[in-house]
């Protein structure tokens, strides 16, 4: 059985391939293949905050009686990423692909600081906290249909 | 349930960290005044005043200043413990540690007792605020994984090196009886060996897989090294205190094949990154990871072959490549990261859709990086070539020195008034909006 630390480090692991794959095809200029890989990538990033912050963050603060804690931090942050994301599309519809790489580059460290906090802190406190229940929180993410970006 | 003290709380201000970085560069700078000014004779030997001002230059003033900074940056990210009274901790951490390192310099070079005391009063209460505060946030930290635990045995090393520091200190200010030569030496390691590379070791346990995307550090390396390093210092200062020299020798090479071993793991994890596009900070953590290894080489060579170890360049090729080399590459690199990233977050907090954020890249262009890395490079090689035959390569080095130097601290001041130019656009900006407002509302009501 997956502990909720390995199963959303996985998440966290493949949406960084993605990362690097879009920054890679931004660095070749082809404009149609990097909105395509970009769209994928933003996609993978969505399913994944939405599967934390419906299933994962509500056990934890049911768990812990307490919204206003980490999770509260870990939303905010999920905003400035779609914020950031919301951004990068904005530069590839205008076709700069400059400014779409600059904001990849703050993107990239927005996504790992907060990676650190939530593989080095949130999810082993998860792990310990929701211990018999863990097995059913990972299977309702699993099940979570992937929805659009909001 | 809470532990007490989690917090996931977001970065300190902006001039909290800020302050260190853009000071720490013009310490490069006084270091090349420095050998300019001294010239080829400074690398007579290790134990010349001008020497150790140089030395002191790079540690104090370049080093310590911005992994001090750095920590009070990162705590929170890392262990998620906010350093208490951020603002109030910078400043008595910063004033006394810039002052007290210039100090300490016109104490070497004047070698009056009173500059060396002054220095003290102000070295010693500056690293004691960042002893307390750190220590403090560190053993809070709710998770031990194996930065915490690095860092936390960078810090007790910390203590042994400023300790020190103050007992030699002592020496020359107050007439202290001491071993000199012994206690310089074990001063230096805890240094480099304990503080430096341990604190470093902590930072790219996270740094290197993140932002290279790279597979993680082997976890008995990440857990396992730092405090295997330090029981290994421990065990090396007390042969060394005692006088036992082969088992000295024999622990020191041990620590040499620790280095080795960090230094070529990252390496190879670098090899093995997965993002491919040309990261301008890539060529810092190569150049310092060779560097490293250079150095625990010519470490572990200079302790089975005493005849080289006496010699006068590998001597100062020892402190060249693990200061130089090995330390001052890692943070110049993660300087171009540190402060453009904390440039645009704190714009992109302040304009929060008022303005449009510069990227990154726009604040702090690939070109300038590559071009000052260049710089570093050739102040690099002039240094250790000016090691080898100090009347030719000095003054090129100390020049190449001077310009990476000031290109560094250039290249920071330009995010840095990219940063209040965006800032104060913005907001005039908005208070323009605003007044606007209130006009339209006054013509609505009347």
């Amino acid at each position: 059985m997956d502990t909720i630390t390995e199963f959303l480090a996985d998440e966290h692991r493949c949406c960084d391939e993605s990362f690097a794959a879009t920054e890679e095809v931004a660095q070749t200029g082809d404009l149609a293949r990097c909105r395509a890989s970009f769209q994928q990538f933003r996609a993978a990033m969505e399913h994944h905050f939405q599967k934390e912050e419906a299933m994962l963050f509500p056990a934890f603060e049911q768990a812990t009686g307490n919204a206003m804690g980490p999770t509260r931090v870990m939303r905010l942050e999920h905003q400035q990423m779609r914020e950031t994301l919301a951004g990068m599309d904005d530069a590839l519809a205008g076709g700069d692909l400059d400014d779409f790489l600059g904001q990849a580059e703050g993107l990239l460290i927005l996504m790992q600081q907060h990676n650190i906090k939530e593989e080095q802190m949130l999810y082993p406190m998860c792990d310990r906290l929701l211990s018999g229940a863990a097995g059913s929180v990972i299977q309702a993410m699993r099940d979570l249909p992937a929805a659009q970006p909001t | 349930m809470m532990p007490a003290g989690l917090s996931f709380e977001q970065a300190p201000p902006f001039g909290v960290p800020l302050r260190f970085f853009l000071t720490a560069p013009w310490f490069l700078v006084l270091a090349a005044a420095l050998l300019l000014w001294q010239g080829p004779d400074i690398f007579a030997s290790r134990w010349l005043p001008a020497t150790l001002a140089l030395t002191h230059l790079l540690t104090l003033g370049f080093m310590a200043q911005v992994m001090l900074g750095a920590l009070l940056q990162m705590l929170p990210v890392v262990v998620g413990v906010v350093v208490p009274w951020p603002r109030l901790t910078a400043t008595l951490i910063h004033v006394p540690l810039t002052l007290g390192t210039l100090a300490l310099c016109i104490a070497f070079l004047s070698g009056t007792p009173d500059w060396y005391r002054g220095a003290l009063w102000l070295l010693g209460p500056s690293f004691g605020v960042a002893l307390t505060a750190i220590h403090f946030a560190l053993w809070r930290a709710p998770v031990a994984g194996g930065t915490v635990i690095a860092l936390r045995c960078a810090l007790g090393a910390l203590l042994v090196v400023v300790g020190l520091g103050l007992c030699l200190g002592g020496y020359v200010g107050w007439g202290l009886w001491l071993p000199i030569v012994t206690t310089t030496n074990l001063h230096a390691v805890w240094g480099l060996v304990g503080w430096t590379a341990l604190l470093v070791a902590g930072v790219a346990y996270q740094v290197v897989p993140m932002f290279q995307i790279t597979p993680s550090y082997p976890r008995w390396l990440s857990r396992g090294f730092a405090p295997l390093m330090v029981t290994i210092l421990v065990a090396w200062s007390i042969f060394v205190l005692a006088g036992w020299g082969a088992a000295a020798a024999l622990t020191s090479a041990v620590l040499a094949i620790g280095l080795a071993i960090f230094a070529a793991t990252t390496l190879y994890l670098l090899v093995q990154r997965r993002r491919k596009i040309g990261d301008s900070t890539l060529g810092y953590w190569r150049a310092s990871m060779i560097s490293l290894l250079a150095s625990a080489l010519l470490w572990l060579a200079v302790s089975w072959i005493p005849a080289l170890g006496s010699t006068q360049p590998a001597e100062l090729l020892l402190g060249i490549l693990p200061i130089f080399g090995f330390t001052v590459a890692v943070i110049n690199g993660m300087l171009y990261k540190i402060v453009p990233f904390l440039a645009w977050f704190h714009l992109q907090a302040q304009l929060f859709q008022r303005a449009k954020v510069p990227t990154m890249k726009r604040l702090l262009p690939d070109t300038a990086i590559r071009r000052q890395f260049w710089a570093y490079l050739a102040a690099l090689l002039l240094l250790l070539a000016a090691a080898l035959y100090p009347a030719v390569f000095t003054y090129p080095a100390a020049l190449a020195l001077g310009v990476t130097g000031a290109w560094l601290g250039t290249n920071l001041l330009g995010v840095w008034r990219m940063y209040r130019r965006v800032v104060q656009e913005g907001s005039a900006g908005s208070s323009a909006v605003t007044q606007s407002a209130v006009v339209l509302d006054r013509a609505r009501s009347s």
